[in-house]
């Protein structure tokens, strides 16, 4: 390993596991606290190190060091003393001597338990995304700002309201009661998604780290799939979605960053070992007959990990998108389903679909009715698309649209 | 935006033997035209089928007949409940009910509020 790649991979590694036993060990009242401790713990490391040469177990070392941090850090605090007194549970003795369990069944039991605290009902979800990849997989404030298109100042307003809400809310580090934990498990579903997507759709150059956020969501779901409490279903379901998705993420933007459409991916780029992946969850996922809207969403992708086009395809693949807006509806999933009609029924029947959802205004909704109206009318195709131009947030998409653009200008004038 | 109740009615003919693959188109019609509600956001419930075996009909007088006749051999098979901005933006989606191409009919029926109780 270059020496000069150690600490900021310790840190992606071993900050968030660090503050969340921290914290799930003094409350979150003390979520800063614990932030604090640990910044502090790798800065010292960065000294200490850089004098004396890395240690055998650079981890190990972390460890100790950020554990005699907190112990200094509850002895010199009077307020928290008082606080850890007033509570039964913790003797003013015993704060002193407080054990920070470090094993890794603690450090597994803390995460779960800080995901069900960071996705409180409390908390909107925008900002439920960035404490995760702040808390629960350790980006900086630099990385999410960088992944979300937005500035460092917006990213730390929003997670300093959102602990302010953790605090005043006096939400638990626990997990929910066995008869809430499924409602629960819902919203942090929601935020695993929309995290993973954060990542796969995110309109941000730096590839390397878009995939680091899609791997993290996948990585905190897979930690939910294999404890007891949280083993459900769902949750096997939405991760057989993400690896389903992630298989393609290498094949849908090019080294430049530009986009692939699906149809134009190279399939042997896909990824086989994340797609029979995908294919072992969502058999664990079928085990009990239960339907959610990830089981759904993970056959369509499944279908999609086939990319010959066969009638059979496009006809299962409606079919899903009908049930998936039946359960749940969505703007995306409603034009998503306009498309697939449109492969299974031709593109005239398909444009009445589309123009029945009424998504004026929608960058998605003018694309796909450019697409539509290409070789049915083109001078409504040229409109659509130069609706959607005007829509359009990011470089990658504004180039495919300009391509098709042309390609349909071209044969206008031919 | 009002709610309706497309209640579909049937009635029995006995000489009508659909193929596999005609029960198959019966089956994707009516997702498509379900997908087609939901997908402009106007499914409020996805109602249910209505038994026909067991079915009963109680009137005053402790009279109980069998089966669910309203009038002769007309029963109701099924509902579903709609949003939409008018009753007649929501008979428009009942002309798409795939109950229509096999005999049936599809009564639009507004429900009624507590904020609306002209019925």
């Amino acid at each position: 390993m270059e020496k000069q790649q150690l600490i900021p991979e310790l840190y992606r590694k071993e900050y968030s596991k660090m503050v969340t036993v921290l914290c799930s060990r003094l409350g979150i009242t003390f979520i800063e606290a614990a932030e604090d401790i640990v910044s502090d713990t790798f800065l010292t490391a960065a000294e200490t190190w850089g004098m004396k040469g890395v240690p055998e177990n650079p981890a190990a070392w972390l460890y100790t060091v950020a554990k005699n941090k907190a112990i200094n850090y509850l002895k010199h605090n009077r307020v928290i003393e008082k606080q850890l007194k007033s509570d039964p549970s913790h003797s003013s003795d015993q704060s002193f001597e407080m054990e920070i369990d470090l094993s890794p069944q603690n450090i597994t039991d803390s995460q779960l338990q800080m995901m069900f605290a960071i996705c409180h009902p409390l908390i909107p979800p925008e900002a439920q995304v960035s404490l995760a990849l702040r808390i629960l997989c350790g980006f900086t404030i630099d990385e999410i700002a960088s992944a979300l298109l937005t500035n460092k100042g917006t990213i730390n307003k929003r997670l300093f309201r959102a602990k302010e809400k953790l605090r005043t809310g006096n939400v638990k580090i626990s997990f929910p009661e066995s008869t809430a934990i499924d409602a629960r498990l819902q919203t942090v579903l929601i935020t695993l998604y929309l995290l993973f997507n954060e990542g796969y759709y995110s309109a941000s150059p730096d590839k390397v780290l878009r995939k680091d956020f899609c791997l993290e969501a996948m990585r905190l779901a897979l930690l939910l799939a294999e404890h007891p409490q949280t083993r459900k279903p769902g949750v096997h379901a939405l991760l057989s979605l993400m690896c389903f998705q992630a298989s393609r993420f290498d094949a849908r933007i090019t080294q430049s960053g530009d986009l692939v459409l699906y149809e134009k991916q190279d399939s042997s780029l896909w990824d086989t070992d994340l797609i029979n992946r995908g294919n072992y969850f969502f058999v664990k996922a079928s085990a009990t007959g239960e339907i959610s809207r990830y089981h759904v969403e993970a056959a369509i992708a499944w279908w999609h990990t086939h990319q010959a086009d066969t009638r059979e395809k496009w006809e299962n693949i409606l079919r899903l998108y009908n049930q998936l807006l039946i359960i749940e509806y969505s703007p995306m999933a409603a034009l998503n389903r306009a498309y697939a009609f449109s492969r299974v029924y031709g593109k005239e029947k398909a444009i009445v679909e589309a123009e029945s959802l009424q998504l004026s205004g929608n960058l998605f909704y003018h694309s796909l009715l450019g697409e539509l109206f290409t070789d049915i009318d083109d001078a409504m195709a040229i409109w659509h698309l130069e609706q959607a131009l005007t829509l359009v947030g990011t470089q990658p998409e504004r180039a495919v649209l300009t391509a098709r653009l042309s390609t349909l200008m071209d044969a206008m004038n031919r | 935006m009002k709610e309706y109740v497309l209640i579909f009615r049937m009635s029995n003919n006995a000489d009508f033997r659909p193929t596999p693959a005609q029960m198959q188109e019966v089956m994707t019609s009516w997702t498509n035209w379900m997908g087609s509600i939901a997908a402009r956001d106007k499914l409020v419930n996805s109602g249910n089928r209505l038994g026909i075996k067991e079915a009963k009909t109680v009137m005053s007088g402790n009279v109980v007949t069998d089966g669910p006749y309203t009038e002769v051999k007309e029963f109701i098979n099924g509902y579903i409940t709609i949003r939409s901005n008018s009753i007649e933006e929501a008979v428009e989606i009942a002309k798409g009910c795939p109950m229509l191409n096999g005999g049936g009919k599809v009564e639009v029926r507004g429900v009624v509020t507590p904020e609306d109780f002209s019925g």
